[in-house]
């Protein structure tokens, strides 16, 4: 019984391992978010079969869904999926440096900030600069929370259940901040601000794809990065300070890598709320605890749950388009509150 | 010859000090046992030690290098610690817990190797968790769970290993499970050991050197048999007590005065056969 790919060579220099079981999920994930993807595309108020779909997708089409697919649908799923990726990686990073199973960057306050930021340049800023800031203000805002609440909440170091109850506090705070910023500003803005407040990839076009997927190419890779250093934070902290890690130094990378990833899914689809919490959670169940399958596998748990949330969003109710952020609510607030239940005994 | 030395050495928490100007040597290849009462600062020292903890002023010398200038990950090399009561994330099987201690050995091109492989299932094999390795920490017993984060600190193959109170929460049987198997350890590949104990008779028998501390400092160190007798313990412990040698070791055995059942007829010789 070999569960494990082991592959060694220039002479011992470079090794690596790999579970198969992990390498299998991958794989499946990436078919069925490769599906999913290709769904999205076909159903809207108009229906594209998805045989007219790939036609169009690898060049063959007859260019009559040109408007349709191009401008509308394709942008817009892979924004979807891109936002969820970046929500279950930050969602996976905050579990592990928190040693927290309850934390995700909406719980603890980190996306509010991001939406402070973001309102503050949808509000103010916005049509005097290019869309390609929003991220940076997103992100700014993201920062600024996480370091009050990592400072407000530090007292001889931090305990997770401080960070929460801390992260619960500013994220209400925040919240405030928002209404009040939303009531003294425009009508036209207000309501443009609503719909992206409750996490709708609405209107999602190419020049959003182009604003996020820096960040996500530079930020999931870094992550991956960090896997192996994640395996050994998890054990607590002097035990990894008995491995060689210099903690305080490498959290502070990794937080960092979760406020960026977290502030650029909420620049661009707003408040979708427990993708971040849920898609570490089938992550584990799919694959354990190894962090380096389990990096891919939540990026990938994370973009298709947003993918498909987004697709009932927008057809559920045609004519009418709801934000993505009600249903992963709807699955994601009962999720949380069952793992509440479960954690009452150690909390 | 020392391998792990104290010098001038001052630790605390914030204003205050728990440990002032204490001179302390290791023996290298020896089992060395930090005794004393609760909260003399034993558990600080020995973090202190393994640079867990950062002196107040002083300094700690791994084999005669400064540890603070040495980088983190070349301690981690020489020197291993298990931290008092270790807690693992949920789900994570012993072989995955095991396969951490090979973290300063490794970088991100050479995540598992030949070498890294033959020494968990080495540490597996030693700490007899060899079929266990499947399951996950969290649904072991106390005592197979322990020996699960020792197996950690094993493979992590430092000569130098450091123990807070390796034996807490353990029944009788496991904790002399543990003490023996550091005793294997040190008896056949000359690590050194270096551990937190509070039963001090158990201190005696797999101690070569012990030290007491008392009132911020070392009180007294050496061979438990001459370092150990009731002047000691009332000074340490506050506490009255006899000396006897244990029947199995001839080490220092304590009994404590104070109260207690007194059997009708006492067997004259003391020892009940």
């Amino acid at each position: 019984m070999k569960n494990e790919v082991t592959v060694r060579f220039k002479s011992g220099r470079i090794s690596f391992q790999w579970v198969k079981k992990t390498m299998w999920t991958v794989l499946f994930l990436s078919v069925a978010a490769l599906i999913l993807f290709i769904a999205s595309l076909s159903v809207g108020s108009s229906y594209i079969s998805p045989v007219a779909v790939a036609a169009h997708l690898l060049g063959y089409g007859d260019g009559s869904h040109e408007f349709v697919l191009n401008t509308l649908r394709l942008p817009r799923a892979i924004l979807a999926f891109m936002v969820g990726a970046a929500l279950g990686t930050a969602g996976l990073i905050l579990q592990g440096i928190i040693r927290n199973p309850l934390a995700s960057p909406d719980i603890i306050g980190i996306t509010s900030g991001a939406s402070v930021g973001a309102i503050i340049f949808i509000a103010y800023v916005m049509g005097t600069v290019s869309i390609i800031w929003l991220p940076l203000w997103a992100i700014g805002g993201a920062a600024a929370a996480a370091l009050l609440i990592y400072s407000l909440s530090w007292k001889k170091g931090v305990t997770p259940i401080r960070l929460v109850l801390m992260g619960i506090g500013i994220a209400a705070l925040m919240k405030a901040f928002v209404t009040m910023t939303l009531v003294m500003s425009e009508a036209a803005v207000t309501t443009k601000a609503y719909i992206w407040l409750t996490g709708s990839l609405y209107g999602a076009a190419w020049t959003d794809v182009y604003a996020m997927l820096p960040w996500l190419l530079l930020f999931i890779p870094a992550a991956l990065l960090y896997a192996r250093l994640m395996n050994a934070l998890e054990l607590g902290d002097d035990v990894a300070k008995s491995l060689g890690i210099g903690i305080e130094v490498q959290r502070f990378g990794l937080l960092l890598i979760s406020v960026v990833l977290a502030g650029s899914a909420v620049a661009f689809a707003g408040g979708i709320e427990f993708v971040g919490l849920i898609a570490p959670h089938i992550g584990r169940m799919l694959v354990g605890r190894s962090y380096a399958g389990l990096a891919l596998v939540s990026a990938l748990t994370g973009g298709i749950l947003v993918m498909a949330a987004d697709i009932v969003a927008r057809t559920a109710f045609l004519p009418l388009d709801v934000p993505a952020g009600v249903f992963t609510a709807a699955i994601g607030a009962p999720f949380f509150i069952y793992l509440l239940y479960r954690n009452r005994n150690h909390v | 010859m020392s391998s792990l030395e104290a010098a001038d050495l001052t630790l605390g928490y914030g204003s205050s000090t728990i440990i002032e100007e204490l001179n302390v040597q290791i023996p290298k290849g020896k089992i060395t046992v930090l005794v004393g009462s609760n909260g003399c600062g034993k558990s600080t020292l020995l973090r202190s030690l393994a640079r867990l903890l950062k002196p107040v002023s002083g300094g700690i010398l791994l084999e005669g290098d400064l540890i603070g200038s040495l980088s983190t990950k070349e301690v981690a090399r020489r020197l291993a610690i298990l931290p008092q009561g270790p807690v693992a994330p949920e789900g994570l099987t012993v072989q995955q817990l095991v396969k951490q201690g090979r973290y300063p050995h490794q970088s991100w091109l050479k995540q598992w190797s030949k070498e890294d492989e033959a020494i968990v299932e080495q540490a597996l094999h030693a700490t007899g968790l060899g079929d266990l390795a499947a399951r996950t920490v969290d649904s072991l017993s106390g005592g197979q769970r322990q020996r699960a984060w020792l197996a950690m600190t094993l493979a992590q193959k430092t000569d130098i290993i450091l123990l807070d109170e390796p034996t807490t929460y353990l029944d009788m049987a496991h904790q002399i499970d543990i003490l023996d198997l550091l005793f294997d350890l040190n008896e056949q590949e000359g690590r050194t050991v270096v551990m937190v104990l509070h039963d001090l008779n158990l201190a005696c028998r797999y101690a070569h050197h012990i030290v007491a501390l008392c009132h911020k400092n070392v009180y007294a160190q050496g061979l438990p048999e001459t370092v150990v007798n009731a002047r000691m313990v009332k000074d340490v412990f506050d506490m009255n007590c006899d000396i006897a040698a244990d029947p199995l070791f001839g080490t220092p055995l304590c009994i404590p005065h104070g109260k207690g059942r007194q059997l009708q007829e006492k067997n004259q010789q003391g020892v009940f056969v």
